[in-house]
């Protein structure tokens, strides 16, 4: 996978990961991958629906040490 | 991708706390390629002021918890039972509330309101300042921040009857 951009949103809370994630992914061309790291729990539901409603798919998501990693390719 | 919804948002309160949903909720669905307008009447204005010097009040809110943003975990999580009596004598009581509220907010990462504002204006959310309330309260244009919008209720129900979702808040 070629991440093209990494984000950190560790530490922060609703909804700045997603606002975060959203400018960072309008940065990007088409085809790209954002990776975001989050240690928001709410932020595994919240990244789901906003890349359903944006149609950014996410590609790949971990879990561990009460991080969660997001891969994004934007759409 | 989704259909593009629109969604919309009538916002009536004027204190810190309750300046947290419609920014917050504005913020996200603009994130979430929502065409987002929010209509700001009576106290609601505030929130357009370009100074912001909204306070929070236990006052008529009794759930509030009154809990402490330093110390231990333990000490942290303690809801503080303090009586009405002390709550609504004590002189600035509602400063020290919300000296209490911003610190707790930012120690669990949440954005300020201003900066929760700022995103709204950057992505585009339409707001709008209600007209007539800004006349009674005595606010003239210059009062609130720029690039919004003065209208009345037929605006905010016009808005409203296209719109997919309509909060009041």
């Amino acid at each position: 996978m070629n991440v093209k951009q990494e984000l950190d949103c560790r530490g922060m809370n609703c909804p700045l990961p997603i606002l975060k994630t959203k400018k960072a992914i309008d940065a990007l061309g088409a085809g790209d991958v954002l990776k975001v790291t989050a240690t928001d729990p709410g932020s595994c539901n919240d990244m789901d629906a906003w890349s359903r409603r944006t149609g950014n798919p996410i590609v790949d998501k971990s879990e561990g040490n009460g991080e969660y990693v997001f891969f994004i390719q934007k759409g | 991708m989704a259909a593009q919804k629109k969604f919309m948002m009538i916002t009536s309160k004027g204190t810190l706390d309750w300046a947290y949903p419609p920014f917050i909720l504005g913020s996200t669905a603009a994130a979430l390629d929502m065409e987002t307008s929010i209509f700001f009447t009576f106290y609601g204005l505030n929130l357009l002021l370009k100074d912001l010097n909204m306070k929070a009040t236990p006052t008529a809110n009794p759930a509030m918890p009154m809990k402490m943003p330093f110390g231990p975990k333990w000490f942290q999580g303690i809801n503080w039972p303090i009586p009405n009596l002390v709550i609504n004598n004590v002189p600035f009581f509602d400063n020290f509330v919300t000296l209490l509220l911003k610190k707790t907010f930012k120690n669990h990462g949440v954005a300020s309101i201003p900066e929760l504002r700022d995103i709204c204006v950057e992505a585009g959310v339409k707001m709008i300042a209600c007209q007539m309330t800004m006349d009674v309260f005595g606010y003239t244009k210059d009062d609130f921040i720029d690039g919004i919008e003065f209208a009345g209720a037929a605006t905010a129900l016009e808005i409203g009857s296209s719109s997919d979702m309509q909060f009041f808040i």
